[in-house]
């Protein structure tokens, strides 16, 4: 139990680690073209952590987050590079728009069906890939982002044509009243409830149930696994499900869940990003869906900090997409806190 | 590498090109629009899939393209402006890409670093670097127009009284894959480079240094890819936007694992792959054409070709030693 515990300190630590790092890089940045870094992290922080409405702000950015890096965390467990949550998660707000705006359900009934059919249509986008790689074992880094692009323009086009928002094309349909969850305040609202505990029922399957074991095993000891029967084809399926059914559920999170607009831009602009950011909250995360959470609520307030510092030090928001790079390069090196260790006892 | 299974697929990429030609023809779209847009768009991918091949031959994996295609598109602008010449631009995009690709080989080789996830992080980085920089160097959100003249512009030629557009860079970037193939057979240094991928134990033995044939191969690479970087920007689009690689890196990858690191197969997947993106871009501006087709369906054509044929191929055997740093016992 102390060795696990043991383990469980020491990948906190490097995630510790590599955050710093990617902290003090993107300080070196702004450095580089003559923004004060210390100005803006503190704009950043205290924006994104400094008060109530910060922080609700900050869960808010969490919430689609923290599915969407489950997407990549189940793949990494059956040793797969599932990245294609930005794909799926663009499907799951269209089925989103689907039901919660075309259809009309009972107020209590509403949301559960549409967000039942996003996480649906997820997986279903999810499917190809897994075909693919168990058929013909095809790459999944190429098929997913080849799948990513086609959900783009398909998504653009439907928006574009049967599920625009008459007189306001620049939309599609917005769920209607009894498809939305009740806000909590700012734009949090209910639906975090529904993520969080998606991620609670993914680490129960992953080690509490006979299928979990199976994908974990086909991860880490493909030899073993065979020799134990386990079946590689069925622990890449249901990887490659799982995920759907949470990058779907992330792309609901914004249609049903996220005030003021309840709908999906043209731009797909408030879907954007959503699988890549996961990836990266995955790795943060160590690959496990609770501290996905955790390093959700991380990434989630400097997405929302990074406007702050924005209007106040005039250091581009996007910047804290670069610090996320930062930060899953630091996390690719596993020496990274050894070598740390070894410097300080020397 | 046996000529029987490359001719094959050589014969294969003609059918496939006069079957496409046949169907352009059919619709009613210019064949020679056709070829222009497609040689334009096969020349980043030809680049960075044969530097790709390079480096994976030796051992290690860069899935950060896309990453080094954005980068190196805005620098490339960038030190264009500065130097006031597209050519020096273009090295420019050639050496940051260099730059980057040694950065990340040493951080592969001796951080012993998880490739795919290094790559992956290269990519995020660059999402967020990309429209940084473009802000920082231009004070315009996403999007920087350069004056006309900076262009590497492509030249006329006049074959048969039609007159046709051809980059010296897209000449290169045919050169370049015969060169990386005569490299990596008739050269000891390739032999080198493939046993540093197959059996590094026996490079090292030779008292030759894994890790040195492995950085060099992914500065290399990445040197190839940050050309094709500032192609697009410099030699093709005339424009720097945050969305201007559209996942070319990955399909460019996509076309080393149809090569299966073979460079002259790269080149002709390069070729399929940016013939399909000419056909998109072709259709789009075809009066009589475009108002049939929606533009949303053309614009997945490249996406949807990469994925067919891909399943097409199948997994393809790739050296042992790929993707796993060398410790020595």
């Amino acid at each position: 139990m102390s060795g696990q515990l043991v383990a469980r300190f020491r990948s906190v630590a490097e995630s510790g680690v590599a955050v710093a790092i990617g902290i003090i890089a993107g300080g070196l940045i702004m450095l580089a073209f003559r923004y004060d870094p210390i100005r803006a992290y503190i704009a950043l922080f205290t924006g994104a952590f400094g008060s109530v409405s910060g922080l609700l702000e900050s869960l808010a950015f969490a919430t689609p987050l923290m599915v969407s890096a489950v997407t990549f965390a189940v793949g990494v467990r059956a040793s797969l590079f599932n990245i294609g949550a930005e794909g799926q998660a663009y499907v799951g707000a269209i089925g989103a728009i689907i039901v919660g705006g075309t259809v009309l359900l009972p107020p209590g009934v509403h949301p559960i069906a549409a967000t039942v059919f996003a996480m649906c249509l997820g997986a279903a986008w999810a499917l190809p890939a897994a075909i693919l790689k168990i058929w013909r074992g095809v790459h999944e880094v190429v098929s997913t982002i080849m799948l990513n692009w086609i959900a783009f323009w398909l998504t653009t086009y439907l928006i574009r044509t049967y599920l625009g928002e008459p007189g306001r094309t620049e939309r599609a349909i917005p769920a209607l009243p009894t498809a939305r969850y009740p806000v909590i305040g700012e734009t949090l609202t209910a639906i975090i409830f529904v993520t969080v505990g998606f991620c609670l029922l993914v680490t129960i399957l992953l080690w509490r149930t006979g299928i979990g074991f199976e994908l974990r095993l086909v991860g880490d000891n493909p030899e073993a696994a065979k020799y134990a029967g386990a079946s590689s084809s069925r622990a890449i399926l249901v990887s490659f499900l799982v995920g759907g059914l949470a990058a779907g559920l992330a792309g609901a999170t914004q249609i049903l869940g996220r005030p003021p607009s309840w709908t999906l831009y043209a731009t797909l602009g408030n879907v954007l990003n959503l699988g890549f950011d996961g990836i990266a909250v995955a790795l943060i995360g160590r690959n496990h869906p609770i501290g996905g959470i955790f390093a959700a609520i991380f990434y989630g307030g400097l997405l929302h900090g990074g406007r702050f510092m924005e209007y106040q030090a005039g250091v581009a928001s996007e910047l804290v997409e670069a610090i996320n790079g930062i930060i899953v390069i630091a996390l690719a090196i596993p020496e990274i806190v050894a070598i740390l260790r070894r410097r300080r006892e020397s | 590498m046996r000529l029987s299974r490359r001719l094959q697929w050589y014969l294969i990429g003609i059918v496939v090109t006069m079957i496409l030609m046949y169907l352009v023809s059919l619709a009613g779209l210019g064949v020679n629009r056709l070829i222009e847009t497609g040689l334009l768009a096969m020349t980043p991918l030809a680049l960075a899939a044969v530097g790709e091949c390079l480096n994976e031959q030796a051992g290690t994996m860069n899935v950060g393209i896309e990453g080094i295609f954005l980068i190196t598109s805005i620098l490339g602008v960038y030190w264009a402006e500065l130097l006031g010449s597209g050519f020096y631009g273009l090295l420019a995009g050639c050496a940051s890409g260099a730059l980057v690709g040694l950065m990340f080989g040493l951080i592969c080789v001796y951080g012993k670093a998880n490739q795919v996830v290094a790559g992956m992080g290269l990519n995020i980085l660059a999402l967020g670097l990309g429209p940084y920089l473009i802000m920082s160097f231009w004070a315009f959100p996403g999007m920087h127009i350069f004056p006309h003249e900076l262009m590497f512009a492509p030249v006329y030629l006049r074959v048969a009284d039609q007159y046709f557009i051809l980059s010296p860079v897209t000449v290169a970037a045919i050169i370049i894959p015969i060169l990386a193939y005569l490299l990596l057979t008739r050269t000891l240094l390739g032999i080198r480079i493939r046993a540093a991928g197959e059996n590094p134990i026996a490079v090292d033995v030779a008292g030759v240094s894994v890790g040195r044939v492995r950085v060099l191969m992914c500065t290399v690479g990445a040197a190839l890819a940050g050309l094709g970087g500032a192609f697009m920007s410099l030699g093709w689009f005339g424009t720097v936007v945050k969305e201007i690689t559209a996942g070319r890196g990955f399909i460019a990858l996509a076309a080393v694992v149809f090569s299966g690191l073979n460079p002259l197969l790269a080149l002709v997947a390069a070729f399929i792959f940016g013939f399909s993106e000419g056909l998109a871009f072709t259709i789009v501006v075809s009066p009589g054409v475009k108002e049939v087709v929606p533009f949303y369906f053309v614009q997945m054509i490249p996406y949807a070709v990469t994925l067919l044929i891909l399943a097409a191929i199948g997994g393809k055997r790739f050296p042992r030693a790929l993707g796993r740093p060398y410790v020595r016992e």
